[in-house]
């Protein structure tokens, strides 16, 4: 941890994005995790990635649980609106905030614990349910703030940093997402933010549950030889299946590639993700296909990235359950309390 | 490119941009940290071993370190503004004790080597402070009555105040100079048959020069050659000036004559310059000061003749110009065609430049003179044609300022010492550096890395109604402890180097994730001008280097931008290996002694 706080000067050349903000203002409070920690370079990509977009940080909320991961909201959006809920319970929080007020974009932060281990049930109906969200969860593979148990994400056959080895199978959480219905899958590794920042953006702009397990190396605890979280462990088995290279309306193609080595994949909104497949045969919106890669590339010791599936045509919580197009926090009296004669109409029709 | 070689010393030598850009050296973030800790002894030490003159130079120096000064190139804002190196330095010197223990100690045992100073010039008086430890014995020449050159015959009182200059020349005199005040040096040639073993000419640049326009010889009893004029007035044998008062000229010396006729008995005086007042050789700030207290600077002006009825001037006419600028971006300037300017005045004092002149030395014993009349110098060993005659300051190459002649006397020292030990004097000594690195515990440090916002604070100024009254008052009254203290917290401690090894890092991306200002990027190796322009912010000041690591584990390398780093140490805190260190590298000019002879060990070099 650091006992300074970052210094607000800046490089001569730092720009503003269209709604005014530099990169900096997305920033939040200095971080107090181990120097090093994974979740950190999740925290900067999260940072650049709303920047990007133009969001408004009063537009934002971000929700989280318990764990090092569940602090980091903290370090970023400074001016957003932020819940910090008990253990695992980040998703049910955040659903409620949502049916309330549908018209912020939702950040839920969790870690392996909070989510594959006291949350998992929160964590498979949130998906399934299709609640509109970023679900990120920072993936050490084990509980970092309790000091390196390890957790339900940690491969069998890993090594603890005392050399003790888990014998437990593990949980794959987008294994996990694809089979409950979550209509945009990624994971990537807190070390490449070239691929992450991206991703995360995609993920904001999609409707529906996205969920993006990051690789998150914990430092201190999980970060040594044996370890399958570790930074030198996911660099040297880092199957990256694609890359995102635009997320724009109708950008122009400005660099050559190579026939059928670029995928478009169109969103609801009519954004176009432009996809360069680093691995020729995959494809991003076959879930079936998705799930057998994964797999196949699990049992051979690799960890797959990129963007794993995306439903082009995918719905939300607002949409299964048919609300009204205004957030429920906005609704008035007038609204609410329509009056006896439309008691009547809704009474008439049970008759 | 190819990985940096932090072992070159001038390599971290560089990124302390006010030491690098001192012509001595100063190694300034060091005694700013000690004026903050309120140890000013301290600081005024190291001023004084690498400056000689900390107290005259805390006023007066032309500060080439402020303008290269990290500060002035960060800040957030409109107004971009250095730390205030100089006045520190003034607040180093104000608030020491007695300091004349620390002083350095002569032997009594002579070495029998005798060198003789012509002229008692910040140039001579370093050549002799940095002999005399040694064993020396230094015969200083002056032709005024005495010690300390233009420091003290030009300089007004009101920017330096005569105890100060005291003070200081007295360090040096006290080392046992032996000074033959009041003698003007006829003849070089007679001073070598003296047998002295060598020479140093710090005679300056001592004539003013003229301005030939018609009435300059009818008009000459109120027209004065502004060096010459503002040495009688500091000698007190000038002491008043007509009312009306036309200073001619846009460089130092034009804003120390306009200031000095206002304290006079000058009541309408003005500065008449040619040139735009942008392109005025004078400092910034002593422009300012100048308008300040309530004189016009009028430019463009192009002086053609002085007025005079009787034998009396009466004043002076102008043509005004402008600035042209030819396709070579080469400024001419031409008459705009208006009428021409009148003004009346009583006085004229000429301060349109200032010239060497040897007369005395004579052009049949072996030193060389170029096309321009200029003694043939080497730059870097101050040595003449003759090799034991040695030349620096404003007799070198021109007029500059008090901190070169004494970084030339430096220089000449350790020439006259080596060449009197027998050596090579082309093959110059390196830098001393020690190394600290300031880890102290996970967080901690040993320097205060924390950055201050603060904009820069202003010294206090005597009010104009007193200052303007009396010659002698000084004008600026110099920083409180306080805000000495706030001013040398805005430093941002350059010299703590951020040092990188490649191989502690496992490239987790903290130290860029923290850093404020964008200086470290992890990528692929390329030529520097590709690898500019690909960091995490482009790397725009060329003349701010890139620091390269060696290949890391994924074949990228670190790159980091010297350029605007704040030398905060959030990298060093976030770097989970310390592959990240922040030390201080201080670095010492090695002066004339065993450590300037290579037979001598050398300090090692880190
Ligand atoms: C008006 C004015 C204001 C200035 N203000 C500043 C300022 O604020 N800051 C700054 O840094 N610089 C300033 N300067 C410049 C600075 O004073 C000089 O650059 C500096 O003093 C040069 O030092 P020096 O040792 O080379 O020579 P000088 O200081 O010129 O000393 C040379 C000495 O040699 C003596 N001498 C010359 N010929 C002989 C001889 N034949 N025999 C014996 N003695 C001889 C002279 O009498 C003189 O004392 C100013 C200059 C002027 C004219
Ligand atoms: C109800 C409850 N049970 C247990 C804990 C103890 N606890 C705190 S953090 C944590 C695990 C966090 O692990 P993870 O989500 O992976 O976060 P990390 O620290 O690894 O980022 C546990 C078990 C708790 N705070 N609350
Ligand atoms: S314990 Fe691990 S997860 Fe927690 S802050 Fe430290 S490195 Fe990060
Ligand atoms: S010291 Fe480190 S973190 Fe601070 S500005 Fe310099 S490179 Fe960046
Ligand atoms: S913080 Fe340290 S280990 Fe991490 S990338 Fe920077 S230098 Fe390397
Ligand atoms: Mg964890």
């Amino acid at each position: 941890m650091t006992y300074i706080t970052k210094p607000k000067l800046h490089h001569p050349s730092l720009v503003k994005n269209q709604v005014g903000y530099t990169r900096r203002d997305y920033e939040g409070a200095i971080s107090t995790l181990c120097a090093g920690c994974g979740h950190d370079s999740i925290t900067a990509a999260i940072v650049s990635a709303c920047f990007e977009l133009d969001i408004e940080p009063h537009k934002v909320a971000k929700l989280s649980g318990i764990g090092c991961s569940s602090k980091t909201p903290t370090y970023f959006l400074g001016n957003s609106h932020g819940f910090n809920t008990v253990h695992g319970r980040m998703p049910s929080v955040l659903t409620g905030a949502n049916l309330a007020n549908r018209e912020l974009i939702y950040m839920g932060v969790s870690g392996d614990g909070d989510s594959a281990s006291i949350g998992i049930g929160q964590f498979a109906h949130s998906m399934r349910r299709g609640v509109n969200m970023v679900y990120i969860v920072e993936n050490n593979g084990v509980y970092g703030l309790t000091k390196g148990q390890f957790s339900a994400t940690a491969d069998k056959g890993s090594k603890s940093k005392r050399g003790a080895v888990n014998t437990d199978d593990c949980i794959d959480l987008v294994m996990m997402a694809l089979q409950l219905g979550a209509t945009f899958v990624a994971r990537s590794f807190s070390g490449d933010k070239a691929q992450l920042v991206p991703i995360i953006k995609a993920a904001i702009l999609h409707r529906g549950a996205a969920f993006l397990d990051v690789i998150s190396p914990c430092v201190a605890f999980n970060n040594h030889e044996g370890s399958t979280k570790s930074y030198d462990f996911v660099r040297d088995h880092n199957d990256a299946v694609n890359r995102i290279d635009f997320i724009e309306p109708r950008a122009e193609i400005t660099t050559d590639y190579a026939a059928g080595s670029l995928q478009e994949v169109r969103q609801h909104d009519g954004k176009v993700l432009r996809l360069r497949k680093l691995s020729e045969d995959y494809d991003p919106t076959d879930r079936i296909g998705a799930m057998n890669y994964l797999l196949q590339r699990q049992a051979a010791g690799e960890v797959v990235t990129g963007v794993l599936y995306l439903d082009q045509d995918s719905q939300d919580l607002h949409g299964s359950l048919n609300t009204v197009g205004k957030s429920f926090n906005r609704l008035t009296e007038a609204e609410l309390i329509p009056g006896s004669a439309a008691l009547e109409k809704i009474n008439a029709t049970l008759r | 490119m190819k990985p940096t070689d932090i072992s070159n010393p001038d390599y971290f030598h560089k990124v302390v941009d006010c030491q690098w850009a001192c012509p001595a050296h100063t190694p300034v973030p060091e005694y700013i940290r000690l004026i903050a800790q309120g140890k000013y002894d301290d600081a005024y030490m190291i001023n004084w071993e690498s400056n000689v003159f900390p107290g005259v130079l805390g006023r007066t120096c032309d500060r080439p370190c402020e303008p290269a000064c990290r500060r002035g190139r960060v800040e957030d804002g409109q107004t971009k503004e250095p730390v205030a190196i100089c006045r520190l330095k003034r607040v180093a010197a104000d608030f020491k004790s007695d300091i004349k223990a620390r002083l350095p100690k002569v032997p009594k045992q002579k070495n029998g080597r005798k060198v003789a100073c012509i002229g008692a010039g910040p140039a001579s008086l370093a050549v002799a402070r940095d002999l005399l430890p040694l064993g020396y014995s230094v015969v200083v020449y002056e032709a005024d009555p005495f010690a300390g050159g233009m420091i003290r015959t030009q300089i007004p009182k009101f920017r330096l105040p005569e105890a100060v200059i005291d003070e200081e020349v007295d360090y040096i005199l006290d080392l046992g100079v032996e000074l033959r005040a009041g003698k003007r040096i006829e003849s070089l040639k007679a001073v070598l048959a003296e047998g002295f073993d060598a020479v140093f000419v710090g005679t300056g640049a001592p004539r003013g020069r003229e301005l030939d326009v018609p009435g300059r010889k009818e008009a000459a009893k109120n027209i004065h050659i502004g060096i010459d004029w503002l040495s009688s007035v500091s000698f007190g044998h000038v002491t008043k000036i007509g009312k009306r008062v036309i200073v001619l000229g846009g460089g130092n010396t034009a804003m120390d004559c306009c200031r000095s006729a206002k304290r006079l008995g000058g009541e309408d005086v003005k500065v008449i310059v040619r040139s735009g007042f942008e392109e005025m050789k004078a400092s910034p700030w002593e422009k300012e000061d100048a308008q300040h207290e309530g004189i016009p600077i009028l430019n463009y002006l192009v002086p053609k003749a002085f007025i005079h009825t009787n034998g009396k001037l009466t004043g002076m006419t102008f043509d005004k110009v402008k600035a042209v600028y030819d396709d070579k971006g080469r400024r001419n300037l031409v008459p705009t065609g208006e009428p021409e300017q009148q003004f009346e005045c009583d006085d004229v004092l000429v301060a349109v430049g200032q010239e060497n002149s040897f007369p005395w030395i004579e052009r049949d014993i072996g030193l060389e003179f170029d096309k321009w009349d200029m003694p043939k110098v080497d730059t870097s060993t101050m040595q003449s044609t003759i090799p034991n005659v040695f030349l620096g300051g404003d007799a070198a190459f021109g007029p500059k300022n008090i901190i070169w002649a004494v970084a030339h006397g430096h220089d000449a020292a350790v020439s006259i010492d080596k060449f009197l030990s027998g050596e090579d004097i082309k093959v110059r000594p390196q830098p001393g550096v020690s190394v600290f690195s300031q880890k102290m515990g996970i967080h901690e440090w040993s320097y205060d890395n924390d950055v201050a916002l603060d904009k820069r604070f202003k010294v206090p100024l005597k009010e104009a109604a007193v200052a303007l009254k009396n010659i002698k008052v000084e004008v600026e009254l110099g920083f409180d402890v306080a805000t000495a203290f706030k001013e040398a917290q805005r430093c941002l401690n350059c010299d703590v180097q951020t040092v990188f090894s490649d191989n502690l890092c496992i490239e987790c991306d903290a130290c860029v994730d923290i850093c404020p200002m964008d200086c470290i990027t992890f990528t692929e190796p390329g030529e520097e001008k590709a690898l500019r322009q690909r960091l995490v912010a482009p790397a725009v000041n060329l003349v701010q280097d890139l620091y390269v690591s060696g290949a890391l584990r994924t074949q990228r390398v670190m790159v980091k931008d010297e350029d605007v780093c704040l030398h905060c140490g959030l990298c060093a805190e976030r770097c989970p290996t310390g592959a990240w260190d922040m030390r201080k590298y201080l670095i010492d000019m090695t002066h004339a002694g065993p450590k300037c002879r290579p037979e001598q060990p050398q300090r090692k070099a880190a």
